[in-house]
């Protein structure tokens, strides 16, 4: 047995072992974030929809699911962030002496700025759990305001929690802001983690780039469309 | 002293196994007590460094690069000659060494070049089993190509870039022995001395060029694997750190120098373009299996762009003079008729020495997309260099120095006149007469790295007590202080003139009065001005810095003063060798067609050098040439 | 031909100490120079006028023996595609430029002197397994192993490789997976190399990680500046391949035989 634990934490003290559970991690968080914008989309078919769907997600496997999900990602998202600050921390000592000028020719600035995008992200997603989950500072858990009629249920009214949160500016804003830095992080990571993971060819590497460039655009888009539907065209106000 | 060269009897094609079956063999328990110094780490050094060590030898191995692989065997473009006979083209050992006594225009010892052409076929073998990547056919089963106006396909090649590939394959073995602990590795070291002790070869001493520090180093014979001396003529297609020192040194020491005039040209290289040049650089041969080489007819057209010229006004003078061989003649007569053609006032570019090789007529009949798959990176090297595109306009080439078939004088087991110091590759003198064949520099590196030395080093071996001269012996403490002495002698000369401009000075004089056509008259000048510039460069040489960093300029100097003392040597010899051969020609010496004439009677010897202390009067000593199996002829190729 | 007057910033430094930038004018250069022959120029004078020359390595100046190892206004080997130091002609610069000549920095890459660095940190990668272990004399015929066209072609692809540093160099992490990639890639990929593929790969990627390069993040300006354009799919192959030794590693691993086989 211990002999497969060492090998494991040499691999994933090994350059490439590490940046393969980057890739693991991101690919598990990508497509995360296609499913919660498919799922907060919901919010423009009306209230119904997204309330059961919210209910859906709360009372899964008796209330495990949602649990098992959190979980899940909190590993995720612990692993690739741990991960990545400690490849950045390598990155940064591999070179003592900076070149006096500095020049790039092919590396995109998103690639460049991925450790500035996620940190981001990251501070996004603890104020995005404090305000939507957690609900602090704000009476989104209180009953008496959000509750919901859901076919006799009464259910959490996840609706008015989102037109509600995004109708303050500042969150909305910041919303937005967090967003283009994922989509920046996803333009890079999409395709990327194909190369981590041995699996970009020729023939697939170009493919690859779009790929990524479109479900970048497509999670801006899908995300931000919400708050400025609602803060901007008023929806649901 | 005679010179045994210690050349088995027998039939030729048996010697080569009556030599290992005759040989001493070391026990393998006693191999491990000996130590082998290999100096350089090009095919030669490293094949025989990495072979030593599986053998069981513990081996020092030292270059002046960074690497072991950039050794200079790494610019080789294209290929390595085998008699493996996969074409069934009628090729055979026989066939090989038939060619290859030919090409050296009889003066290689015939034994060497058997046994080379022996070896070549092991050669592929290994390399291909070491994963070199040579070109292969669709079946998976490994192309050929013919070769520098050989009439079988003979040739392995791995792309334009296969000695790089061999030396990958050679450097890959050699790290293998590394990591097993066989042998110990000195990057950027210089061998400045050769330690006698009581006769014998048994030790170095070096300078690290990264610290400047000096050291000695003792073992119990030595391999000289340093290449050529190319860079006698400044401008060559050597890489600019190759020198003669280690070769110079030891023949200060006591090793006969051998055939130092023997050099040879590359007709296909690119011209000088103004004094700044450091380097010439050669673009492989094969271009003139589709480029048609000419000058213009009239003075008159000389500057004009070559589309003006019409076709009755060029004169293509490899197809006039030669009309068999025709643009395909060998390098050395293809690189004469360039430099008449240029003496008589008719070269093109910039200086009037280069002369034209035009692709048109070969776009037109094959169209550009065919000329780019055969010679693309050609093409683009030199578009890179020269700013012009051989497509548009025809390409501008001019021969250059590339390789020297003169050496160290050794005998059949590789071994020099001084005891323990064996020498091989380009640094001997043995296997390729006065001309080298194309692709035949690789085969003999590595079949002297590989297959010879491993068998011929024991017979010397056996007669010396392994690890009995150390670094503490008096004569490695006096050869630290000659070391140490010299360089602080450079230091202290504190002129005014780099060490370049005296290499330049040099190159210039040795290549005008002894590089394409030699006379007498232009050598006697020679060897009047050389020692006189040597005077000027030890009292007039500036040499910044201090020799315990690492100095550049300091590294260079002591590669220009051994240089200074060589290039005397080689017009000697030069002078000396009243005949035309191979890559030797006097102008004195040829036909009325102006072919070079070679003087069997009196000049079928290897001369081997030797130095009496007085640079201006070398011993000359003579292993005479006996040619058993191929007949002495006159090699013709109109 | 014309003449090029230029400004140079050039990194000077001598080893252990604190380097820094020198101003040093480049005037009356002939844009037929090479790179090379320019600082060969520069340094003439600079001899002449009593100052320390600068040091650069350089070797073959036809561009295959990978010692020469500049970083030209922040790209190794300079602007121009698919070019070494040694065959970047002047003729690429224009009068009056600036040009920032700086050595290949890395930590793995110790500064020598000036722009010259140590890159023996490739050699003990190749010892870590960038070979296949055969001794001479012990190969078979050379056509009894049969290496498809397509796939010795890739392997030369890769064997292009000319150890310069210059994918070290322009990586923003300075990680050597360029490098090591195309070494350990070209064996892998060969039959000759498959009974040692996953120690090989194991080996040289451990011996890349203990030398202090940093990692590679898909950024593939390793492949924009290696002078023989080996491709980045070479990296695609090294993750594959180190993955798949690795898991055979932890969950298979290699039983010890006793001397002489079971």
């Amino acid at each position: 047995m211990s002999a497969v634990f060492d090998s494991l934490s040499r691999f994933y003290h090994s350059s490439i072992g590490k940046k393969i559970l980057v890739a693991l991690t991101g690919a598990a968080l990508l497509i995360f974030v296609l499913g919660h914008m498919i799922g907060n989309l919901l919010v423009f078919v009306g209230p119904e929809a997204i309330n059961e769907y919210g209910h859906m997600l709360q009372t899964a496997l008796h209330g495990g699911g949602v649990w098992i999900a959190r979980l899940g990602l909190l590993a995720a998202v612990g692993i690739h962030v741990v991960a990545t600050i400690q490849l950045t921390k390598q990155n940064r000592a591999a070179r003592v002496d900076a070149y006096g000028k500095v020049a790039s020719q092919v590396s995109s600035k998103s690639s460049r700025t991925m450790i500035w995008s996620g940190l981001t992200i990251l501070a996004f997603i603890v104020y995005h759990l404090l305000h939507f989950t957690v609900r602090v500072g704000n009476e989104y858990g209180n009953k008496a305001l959000y509750s919901y009629d859901l076919h006799g249920h009464t259910v959490h009214n996840v609706y008015k929690m989102v037109i509600d949160g995004f109708s303050w500016a500042p969150a909305a804003i910041f919303y937005v802001i967090a967003m283009l830095l994922l989509s920046s992080h996803l333009s890079h990571g999409f395709s990327s983690l194909f190369q981590t993971l041995g699996l970009s060819t020729h023939r697939t590497e170009p493919l690859f780039k779009k790929l990524g460039h479109a479900f970048a655009l497509l999670i801006l888009v899908g995300n931000c469309s919400i708050p400025i539907a609602i803060l901007v065209f008023g929806y649901g106000r | 002293m005679s010179l045994d060269s210690k050349i088995p009897s027998g039939p030729m094609a048996l010697r080569w196994s009556k030599h290992k079956q005759d040989s001493k063999l070391i026990n393998p328990k006693n191999k491990r007590k000996y130590t082998v110094i290999v100096v350089g780490s090009g095919l030669a050094g490293s094949s025989a460094a990495a072979t030593l060590s599986e053998l069981g030898y513990k081996v020092k191995c030292f270059c002046f690069q960074d690497s072991p692989r950039r050794a200079h065997s790494i610019a080789a473009q294209g290929g390595i000659n085998a008699a493996k006979n996969y074409q069934n083209d009628g090729d055979s050992v026989h066939r090989l060494f038939y060619d290859t006594v030919k090409g050296g225009d009889f003066r290689a010892r015939e034994s060497n070049v058997h046994r080379l052409a022996e070896e070549s076929v092991n050669i592929i073998d290994q390399c291909a089993a070491q994963g070199v990547p040579f070109a292969r056919e669709y079946g998976g089963g490994l192309a050929n190509r013919s070769f520098g106006g050989a009439q079988v396909s003979r040739t392995f090649y791995a792309r334009g870039q296969t000695g790089q590939q061999l030396l990958l394959g050679a450097y890959s073995a050699l790290n293998k022995e590394v990591a097993r602990g066989g042998v110990e590795m000195h990057t950027r070291s210089e061998m400045l001395e050769v330690v006698v002790v009581d006769g014998h070869a048994k030790g170095i001493i070096t300078r690290n060029l990264m610290t400047g520090k000096i050291e000695a180093h003792a073992a119990d014979t030595v391999l000289l694997c340093t290449g050529g001396y190319g860079n006698v003529f400044y401008l060559s297609t050597n890489a600019m750190g190759c020198n003669v020192t280690a070769t110079w040194r030891a023949h200060r020491k006591g090793a006969y120098f051998a055939n130092p005039c023997y050099t040879q040209i590359h007709p296909t290289c690119i011209p000088v373009s103004g004094d700044y040049q450091s380097k010439l650089t050669l673009m492989s041969e094969s271009l003139r299996n589709d480029g048609r080489i000419w000058v213009p007819k009239n003075k008159a057209d000389i500057g004009k762009p070559a589309a003006q010229i019409p076709e009755s006004d060029r004169d293509y003078f490899l197809e006039r003079k030669y009309p068999s061989f025709g643009n395909l003649a060998p390098r050395d007569i293809s690189s004469r008729a360039a430099k008449d053609a240029c003496d008589a006032g008719l070269g093109v570019g910039p200086g009037g020495r280069g002369v034209y090789l035009d692709f048109a007529e070969a776009i037109g009949q094959f169209g550009q997309k065919t000329i780019a798959e055969r010679y693309g990176n050609l093409f683009d090297m030199y578009e890179k260099i020269t700013g012009e595109s051989g497509y548009k306009q025809p390409m501008r080439i001019y021969p250059a120095v590339h390789y020297t078939m003169g050496g160290l004088w050794v005998d059949y087991n590789l071994m020099s006149s001084l005891p323990g110091l064996h020498v091989l590759g380009e640094a001997n003198f043995s296997d390729h007469g006065a001309n080298r064949l194309g692709a035949s520099a690789l085969m003999q590196g590595l079949a002297d790295g590989y297959f010879v030395i491993p068998t011929t080093i024991a017979p010397y071996l056996v007669t010396q007590t392994p690890g009995s001269v150390t670094t503490s012996h008096p004569e490695f403490t006096k050869a630290l202080e000659d070391a140490q002495g010299r360089t602080n002698k450079f230091l202290n000369v504190k002129g005014k003139r780099s060490v370049d401009s005296f290499h330049r000075e040099l190159g210039l004089l040795v290549w005008d009065k002894c590089g394409m056509a030699r006379d007498k008259a232009g050598l006697t000048e020679a060897l009047k001005r050389i020692p006189e510039l040597r005077e000027e460069f030890w009292s007039n040489v500036k040499i910044p810095g201090s020799g315990a960093a690492a100095n550049p300029e300091l590294e260079k100097a002591g590669r220009v003063a051994d240089f200074m003392e060589f290039a005397e040597l080689l017009c000697h010899d030069a002078l000396d060798r009243e005949e035309s051969c191979g890559g030797h020609f006097r102008t004195e010496h040829q036909y009325d067609d102006g072919e070079a004439k070679r003087d069997d009677e009196n000049y079928c010897y290897a001369a081997a050098w030797e130095h009496t202390g007085d640079l201006s009067k070398p011993k000359l000593n003579k292993e005479q040439l006996t040619f058993e199996e191929v007949h002495l002829s006159v090699r013709s190729y109109k | 031909m014309s003449l090029l007057n230029l400004q140079l910033k050039v990194w000077r430094q001598n080893q252990g100490q604190p380097g820094h930038f020198q101003d040093i004018q480049a005037l009356e250069i002939p844009d037929h120079a090479s790179f090379l022959e320019m600082m060969d120029i520069v340094n003439e004078r600079l001899i002449q006028d009593g100052g320390d020359p600068v040091a650069f390595d350089h070797d073959c100046r036809e561009g295959i023996c990978g010692m020469c190892s500049m970083t030209i206004n922040g790209i190794a080997h300079g602007p121009e595609k698919a070019t070494t130091t040694c065959q970047l002609h002047m003729r690429k610069f224009r009068d009056g430029d600036t040009i920032w000549v700086e050595p290949f920095r890395a930590k793995a890459f110790p500064v020598v002197k000036d722009l010259m660095v140590n890159r023996s940190a490739f050699d003990r990668i190749q010892q870590a397994g960038g070979f296949v272990t055969v001794r001479t004399g012990a190969a078979p015929d050379a056509n009894s192993i049969l290496v498809g066209k397509e796939v010795a072609d890739a392997a030369m692809d890769a064997a292009a490789c000319i150890g310069c540093g210059a994918c070290v160099a322009s990586c923003k992490n300075a990680s050597a997976m360029l490098f090591v990639s195309a070494k350990a890639g070209q064996l892998n990929s060969l039959p000759q190399g498959q009974p040692e593929k996953n120690r090989r790969t194991l080996g040289m990627v451990r011996q890349m990680d203990k030398e202090g390069f940093g990692n590679c993040t898909n950024q593939y300006e390793c492949e924009a500046a290696c002078p023989k354009e080996i491709s980045v799919r070479w990296i695609t192959k090294l993750n594959r391949d180190y993955a798949l030794a690795s898991a055979k590693e932890a969950f298979v691993g290699v039983k010890e035989h006793a001397e002489g086989g079971d």
